[in-house]
């Protein structure tokens, strides 16, 4: 068995969900292939090789794989893919691109999102949003999976030696081209890849009373969400919902603050490591699920709270 | 020109779903069901760009039970023109969804098909992918822009970190995510006459699809609880407990 993982990458530097990529592919067994599609990304190679238990690299530099369009990656994917056992990708927005294309080209079902390794063709994922558990059988020749990484311990980024082998494959479909790209300029992390989480829902009251959540969030170095109650009333914009409908997170440390806990934003967030809630109804179901429960109002822990921590 | 949209008939996302006892899969017998949220937001572009002059017919396409018409039936309220079921009583897998949807592609020739980027019952986020590789279009998937231009159209994706716009020759397959637009609600006067609308049934033999899958599921289990948690009493409390028990902080 030889596994085939893609590398999560921007041509810089390789991604960190790769290591839980890789780590995922350790579990399955059987000599660990990472592919590097891109281009000037021979550093991400040099990279790619170091990681612990990386057989061979193998690096598609041309510019068709510039910004990773699924058009042209896929086709090479498939290509190279036929040789292996399992292709795997984290579950990263660049990974559910690229993956699907592959495996209808590849004639197979993908498994979005595993969480573990039972063996090497059996897997689990979430359905219905956290709220049922699948196994999940293959019997698909090339096994096509995304990873969840928040399911696997990282494996290291360093210690390995592998060799970097260069694909002269070039596909260019010609039906889609890179326009331009905006990325957040927040300095807190991004949602989904946040250690500590920090949300509000409806208990916030308005848009500007987020500020104290920022406060804190910037103190813990945290990402801000929210929950659907929150971007329903217009306080935030929709792409900090935190739930079924919107994102799915689990940091390490999760603080819902005056959020009821509704089953659509719990399914966003319970997998979270520790979850806090503050919320002043001690009744509130988020209570349930929380570690650790303060019932306090909001407007006075939360400033409290950022001059402790 | 013509677009396509895919609706999807699931759980309504209120409903807290339960596992059955023998762990075959998740009780939906007398459960609410609803068109998938992000199907919702594919009609709705749709409609918009019919209101824009863009489109000139909405085909709304579900694959699914027969009780799927009622999805069908909510799209045309919504503004679609006319309806397709492919119906299927098995739980299909995306693949076997993408390769129905691509017959159904190929018999009406849309310039542009919308779905939704992901079926909140399987959370698979791959028909549409798989419905662009089949068919050979590029994909503009987790769309939160669309803008049709000539024979092209540029959307603006939400991808971890921010936003990416690509340009995509037409015809071409476009997956909505929830910052695409906020879907409107049917009047009366359209749920009635949206039941005037046409509404045509196909099945699977009938398109020459074969709809066998690579994947079994081999149960379905309820999550692992949370255990209990503790009652903090002050901000400090709580502090110290997630710096000294939790070590979080």
């Amino acid at each position: 068995m030889t596994i085939l993982v893609i590398a999560e990458h921007d041509n810089k530097v390789v991604a960190p969900a790769t290591l839980n990529t890789v780590a995922a592919a350790a579990k399955i067994g059987g000599d660990v292939h990472v592919l590097v599609a891109g281009q000037g990304a021979g550093a991400v190679a040099e990279a790619a090789a170091k990681i612990a238990g990386v057989a061979k690299v193998l690096l598609a530099d041309n510019a068709a794989y510039a910004h990773q369009l699924p058009e042209n990656v896929a086709p090479l994917v498939a290509e190279l893919g036929k040789g292996y056992s399992h292709i795997l990708a984290a579950a990263t927005s660049n990974g559910k691109n690229i993956l699907p294309r592959v495996a209808a080209a590849l004639d197979v079902d993908q498994i979005s999102e595993i969480i573990s390794v039972e063996s090497a063709d059996t897997f689990k994922r979430p359905i219905y949003a956290g709220n049922a558990i699948a196994t999940v059988q293959s019997n698909a020749a090339v096994k096509v999976i995304t990873v969840r990484a928040t399911g696997f311990d990282p494996v290291a980024a360093e210690g390995g030696c592998a060799a970097v082998e260069a694909v002269g494959a070039a596909h260019d479909a010609g039906i889609s081209s890179f326009v331009g790209e905006e990325l957040a300029k927040s300095d807190r992390p991004e949602l989904t890849a946040a250690k500590i989480v920090v949300s509000g829902g409806r208990g916030m009251q308005n848009g500007d009373n987020f500020k104290h959540l920022y406060a804190l969030a910037d103190k813990l170095g945290a990402a801000v969400g929210a929950s659907r109650a929150a971007v329903d009333a217009g306080f935030v914009p929709n792409d900090m919902q935190v739930g079924q409908t919107g994102k799915i997170v689990a940091p390490q440390l999760y603080i819902a603050v005056g959020i009821s806990g509704a089953i659509q934003h719990l399914a966003g967030m319970k997998d979270s490591k520790v979850i806090v809630a503050i919320n002043k109804d001690e009744e509130a179901p988020i209570f349930q699920v929380a570690d650790y429960g303060l019932v306090a109002d909001l407007f006075e822990a939360i400033p409290e709270l950022e001059k402790l921590v | 020109m013509k677009v396509l949209v895919a609706v999807k008939r699931v759980v309504d996302y209120n409903v807290k779903v339960r596992v059955k006892a023998d762990n075959s899969g998740v009780d939906l017998a007398n459960v609410k069901m609803s068109m998938n949220p992000f199907c919702e937001i594919a009609v709705e572009e749709a409609v918009r760009l019919k209101e824009k002059g863009v489109a000139t017919e909405i085909v709304v396409v579900s694959v699914g039970p027969s009780t799927a018409q009622e999805q069908l039936r909510t799209a045309l309220a919504l503004g679609a023109d006319r309806a397709i079921l492919v119906e299927s009583a098995e739980d299909l897998t995306s693949l076997a969804v993408a390769k129905l949807l691509k017959a159904v592609v190929d018999k009406e020739q849309p310039q542009l098909v919308i779905l939704g980027k992901q079926a909140i019952d399987s959370d698979n986020n791959q028909t549409g992918q798989m419905l662009a590789a089949l068919s050979g279009y590029g994909q503009g998937t987790f769309a939160s822009k669309v803008e049709i231009s000539g024979d092209s159209v540029a959307v603006t994706r939400e991808i971890d970190g921010g936003a990416q716009t690509v340009s995509l020759k037409l015809p071409a397959i476009v997956t909505t995510d929830l910052r695409l637009n906020e879907p409107r609600y049917a009047s009366l006067p359209n749920i009635m006459k949206a039941k005037k609308k046409p509404l045509e049934t196909l099945t699977p033999d009938a398109l020459g699809v074969s709809t066998a899958s690579t994947n079994t599921t081999l149960k379905v289990e309820a999550p692992a609880a949370r255990s209990a948690g503790i009652k903090v009493k002050s901000v400090a409390e709580l502090v110290e407990k997630l710096k000294n028990e939790a070590k979080v902080i």
